[in-house]
């Protein structure tokens, strides 16, 4: 009897637990279409929450702002998310799973968008939702649409670009091949050759995707099946082990991420260097700089012409359990308009997704990269647009990272590659 | 506030440390345990629900999804739906390193799929343990037995060992990331140029590195809390009778840490077990160095229900270590203590 | 006369040679200290080294101080662009006050009953206790997320608050049972016999004895909920956000730019309080020490 009085408090405890239990289980297995959700809320006005990564430069808070005084009933607030991709999309699943209608605009990073879509947890952007794309441009857009319907706005786009030391090159590389014929420079002047990031990270998905891609390969086929087992993608990987064997990549680049790469090049030790376009800001003005004068940009080389870049970016999409959707579709609208374009690209340096806006010749002479970027971009191929991202690029991860570092044949990398996506594909 | 109402209902003062059946059995002891374990059952009643809360509930529900199946798509409409029931199927393929195929199927994990690397994340999660623990155990004692000294300046050692604690781990690993860049410090300083992250045993090295510096503070300051314990007379009566310093240390200090040392030892265990931080931001994995939270973390962006069940077996395999170090290695507070303590004499 | 003289001598050499021990036994104690300093502090130097440094240099590798400037700590308290550093810093001291007080206090209870009492289930309720230690910390967040949506307790400072209790109460309650085990408990029987009630004797006899242990476990207490990021990371909001989370929001100029000054001047920041409650308490450690040793 006393027994029981001591298991008193404890068997409230345990009762308590499988209440809860009960309460939330099950809550990160089942995820339904979400049909019901994305009919909700069409004609809704009032007040949303705009949800993006840290506010690096200070552009969304202006922006917030204006639109705000133009719109007092339906007032935008801003959540700031970290700084690390991560994070941010750990945070947007908490929220869209927990169904939480106060999420109602999210900034999608571009690998993100088929994963949130296959969820069921975007607004499809058709019908009422639908929102006009034809002044983008075209890969940008790809890569907020999943099968064949848009699911985010494109907001900004990101797209690599190869530097070069303009006082030792005088003409920039096109293609892949004359790119290390001209490592005999790097040679002479003592210095390495090429580096891009192969540290295994998220990096090295974009830089092996864009030798698979640039060679004339592509790590997935148009229906989503890994498609690694062609001659180019071995072409397009082989290129970057080649490189690392014979030095022409320097043996450190495989702990570098951009910022570790972007230091190399500014320090003068790199000929020709792929990055995206926030070097060109850093590598002209920051003090320990030694190459401010000597700063070349080029396309990313190719195969015969300029490579394909693997495309950056975010977008805007909308969340099926907010309220207030047809406030968001225009909040959205807003952020794409040419006005908020340009001050994305003047204040935040973010890489607009009008087309028309690369040729804006006020736009050029403040970033002068635009030009070479609008063809990074128009020869992009968004990273592997698939639902089950985090697994594809985690087997193009490991699998490049072993084969640039000589652990395994270029061969065997794409072949396990291949059958880790295919797994992955398979679900469990 | 339950120890200010103690006294009243507890009527035959407890005697130290003295375990009750050694006293006469009788109707008044049967009364006093009873009457205890009342007491007993308040004051933990509070720590008990904290935990059933927060962490009991996670894993309670943890278990339940791990017996479902992840989400699979629909081809035709390109959605997500619910995967069903999955038996114990989450477990065995996590085990055995098997990985679903499009026809149902399964077949071992193909290198650079999450399946493929349970086996050498639960050794790497070993090595790191076993490593870390024991250079922050010797480390610590050292750091302890030098702190417990009275000389001048030792209020500021005692300060500048908690600063490595001190700094969130989240600095403390983007600072070694920095220090261990290829054209950092630690290169720098030793003239030497090391791929730090980038091959298998520098990368596990500046994992070990980073993490015995970060928490060697803590099992210094435990031991050395329980190095305070100790009287003065009795390192006095030692010495006068002739004992050399490393008999001080092994006859006296030794067992009489030994329970404090324990558990800092214990619950230093259970944490290099669960290491997440340093290892993910220091290499993200790469090299060998995915401990199995990193591949917990990397699995839940994958599919919660198999991230579950690992979650699970990563628990249970804790909890086999724990119990054997309570059960074989003295780790148990009660009983050990109660044995030997001096609260006897 | 003779043997006195040679007895002197013997003493003499005797006393020479105590000392001499002496005196190598405090140089090697202090030779020790500064190894540990240096082990300790080095690291923690370059953090605030490169916390000093300009922007433009963060990769310089010169050992002294160069390029100094203060902007990265003005940066770090800069609130125009969102940053809540200042108020990061004053959560993450009432977060770690609070859960150090409740943990030490609902701790030394249990650790009380858990070395004191005899009761049945003792070795289930350690285990219980030990096994909340025992699951991957990244695998709690989701349910906990979860759970918190539903009660509305997101953003609020119970969600940050109560899972940090539990994360620090198993070593509480296992450290202050452990010390609890070895208190000389015959003191509190004679203090009862001068006439004190249990809980004044527990109070004034037993608890200045516990001091050491603690102080101990209060600073290993408050310094976990100071680093805890996980959790923090996801249930906070911009109002209670703790200043892990708040570093990890600092950002660079440019999107992709490690801001890594920034970054270690709120570590040299973040550090600061912490050292001061060491030292603070230090004196209360001492004075256990002292009060352990009347006896």
């Amino acid at each position: 009897m006393k027994t029981r009085k001591f298991l008193l408090p404890v068997a409230t405890a345990g009762v308590l637990a499988l209440t809860l239990s009960a309460c939330g289980g099950g809550g990160g297995g089942g995820t339904t279409a979400g049909g019901g959700d994305a009919a909700n809320g069409l004609d809704g006005r009032g007040p949303i929450t705009y949800v993006q990564g840290k506010d690096n430069s200070n552009v969304v808070r202006p922006l917030i702002a204006k639109w705000n005084a133009a719109h007092p009933n339906e007032k935008v607030t801003f959540k700031e998310q970290t700084d690390q991709a991560d994070q941010q999309h750990d945070d947007l699943v908490q929220h869209f799973q927990a169904k939480d209608a106060n999420y109602d605009v999210a900034s999608v990073d571009v690998v993100w968008t088929a994963e949130f879509a296959a969820k069921g947890w975007l607004q499809p952007l058709k019908d009422k939702m639908a929102l006009d794309t034809s002044a983008m441009l075209k890969p940008t857009v790809d890569s907020a649409s999943y099968k064949d319907t848009l699911y985010a706005a494109p907001v900004s786009s990101d797209g690599g670009i190869l530097y070069y030391r303009k006082d030792l090159v005088p003409t920039p590389p096109k293609t892949w091949d004359e790119m290390m014929q001209m490592c005999s420079i790097a040679k002479e002047n003592k210095i390495g050759c090429f580096s891009g990031q192969y540290k295994q990270y998220e990096g090295l998905t974009v830089n092996a995707s864009e030798a698979i891609n640039s060679a004339g390969g592509s790590v997935l086929d148009k229906d989503g099946k890994p498609s690694l087992n062609t001659p180019e993608a071995k072409a397009g990987l082989e290129n970057l082990v080649k490189a690392f064997a014979d030095g022409n990549i320097p043996k450190e680049a495989i702990t570098y991420q951009e910022e570790e790469s972007r230091r190399a090049f500014q320090s003068g030790n790199l000929l020709f260097h792929r990055n995206w376009p926030y070097v060109y800001n850093l590598a002209t003005t920051e003090g320990a700089s030694k190459v401010k004068d000597k700063l070349g940009m080029a396309p990313l080389p190719g195969k015969d012409g300029p490579g394909a870049s693997s495309l950056g970016g975010h977008s805007a999409a909308i969340s099926v359990y907010s309220k207030n959707k047809a406030t968001a579709l225009d909040f959205v609208k807003f952020l794409v308009e040419e006005e908020q374009q340009k001050f994305f690209a003047t204040q935040g340096s973010l890489a607009p997704v009008i087309t028309a806006l690369y040729d804006d010749a006020a736009l050029v002479k403040k970033l002068p990269y635009l030009p070479v970027l609008k063809t990074s971009i128009e020869n992009a191929v968004p990273r592997p647009v698939t639902p089950f991202y985090p697994a594809v690029t985690q087997a193009i991860q490991e699998n490049s990272y072993a084969a640039l570092k000589g652990e395994k044949p270029v061969d065997q990398a794409l072949s396990d590659m291949q059958k880790s996506i295919e797994a992955a594909g398979a679900g469990s | 506030m339950a120890t200010e109402v103690g006294p009243t209902p507890v009527k035959t003062p407890a005697s130290g440390g003295t375990p009750i059946h050694h006293g006469p059995k009788g109707v008044g002891e049967d009364n006093k345990i009873l009457s205890q374990g009342k007491w007993a059952s308040w004051l933990l009643a509070p720590t008990i629900i904290a935990l059933a809360v927060v962490i009991v509930y996670p894993i309670i529900s943890a278990i339940v999804m791990s017996f479902q199946k992840d989400a699979g798509l629909d081809p035709a409409t390109g959605l997500f739906t619910a995967g069903g029931p999955a038996g114990i199927q989450n477990y065995v393929n996590w085990i055995a390193q098997q990985c679903g195929t499009a026809d149902g199927g399964t077949v071992a994990c193909p290198p650079g799929t999450l399946g493929a690397q349970f086996w050498t994340a639960t050794q790497t999660t070993f090595i790191f343990t076993i490593i870390t623990v024991t250079l922050e155990t010797i480390l610590g004692f050292w750091m302890a037995m030098i702190m417990a000294r009275s000389f001048k300046g030792r209020s500021l050692v005692r300060a500048a060992v908690l600063v490595p604690w001190a700094i969130p781990t989240a600095v403390t690993a983007q600072l070694w990331l920095f220090i261990f860049d290829f054209q950092g410090i630690a290169n720098k300083l030793f003239n030497a140029s090391i791929l730090w992250t980038g091959s298998e045993w520098p990368a596990k090295w500046a994992v070990i590195i980073a993490d015995t510096w970060k928490t060697t503070p803590f099992m210094a300051l435990l031991i050395l809390a329980g190095l305070q314990m100790i009287p003065a007379e009795v390192y006095e009566a030692a010495k006068v009778d002739g004992a050399s310093a490393w008999q001080r240390f092994r006859m006296i200090t030794l067992p009489l840490v030994k329970p404090a040392l324990m558990v800092a030892i214990l619950f230093r265990t259970l944490d290099a077990l669960r290491m997440f931080d340093l290892p993910y931001i220091l290499t993200g994995g790469a090299n060998n160095t995915t401990t199995l939270s990193i591949l917990v973390i990397n699995q839940i962006r994958q599919g919660f229900n198999s991230a579950a069940a690992l979650s699970t077996i990563t628990f249970i395999i804790i909890f086999l270590v724990a119990f054997i170090f309570v059960r074989f290695l003295g780790a148990n507070v009660v009983e050990q203590s109660g044995a030997t303590g001096k609260g006897k004499k | 006369m003779s043997t006195g003289t040679a007895l002197r001598a013997e003493q003499d050499r005797g006393r020479r040679a105590a000392q001499n021990k002496e005196k190598w036994a405090q140089g090697r104690t202090y030779i020790s200290a500064a190894v540990i300093l240096i082990w300790c502090l080095a690291p923690a130097y370059w953090m605030v080294v490169v916390a000093f440094r300009e922007v433009g240099f963060t990769y310089d590798t010169s050992i002294f101080p160069t390029h100094v400037t203060l902007d990265n700590f003005i940066t770090a308290f800069d609130t125009s662009f969102g940053n809540r550093f200042g108020q990061a810093l004053l959560n993450s001291i009432f977060i770690g006050v609070v859960v150090t007080a409740i943990s030490l206090l609902i701790g030394v209870f249990a650790a009380y009953a858990l070395a004191r009492l005899n009761f049945r289930f003792k070795f289930l309720v350690l285990g219980f206790i030990l096994g909340a230690s025992m699951f991957p910390g990244v695998a709690l967040i989701t349910p906990l997320f979860q759970l918190f949506t539903n009660i509305g307790w997101m953003g609020t400072y119970q969600a940050l608050i109560i899972p940090n209790i539990s994360f620090v109460l198993p070593l509480t309650v296992y450290t202050m049972t452990s010390f609890f085990r070895e208190m000389p408990w015959e003191l509190e029987e004679s203090a009862r016999v001068d006439g004190c009630t249990q809980g004044q004797a527990f109070r004034k006899v037993i608890m200045p004895l516990a001091a050491p242990a603690i102080f101990t476990t209060a600073i290993l207490a408050f310094i976990s909920s100071w680093n805890e990021f996980l959790i923090a990371s996801q249930l906070s909001s911009d109002a209670t956000q703790p200043v892990t989370v708040a570093i990890a929001n600092f950002a660079g100029a440019q999107p992709q730019q490690i801001p890594y000054t920034a970054i270690m001047a709120a570590g040299t920041i973040v550090t600061i309080p912490l050292v001061i409650l060491v030292l603070v308490f230090q004196r209360k450690i001492v004075a256990g020490l002292t009060a352990g040793a009347v006896k």
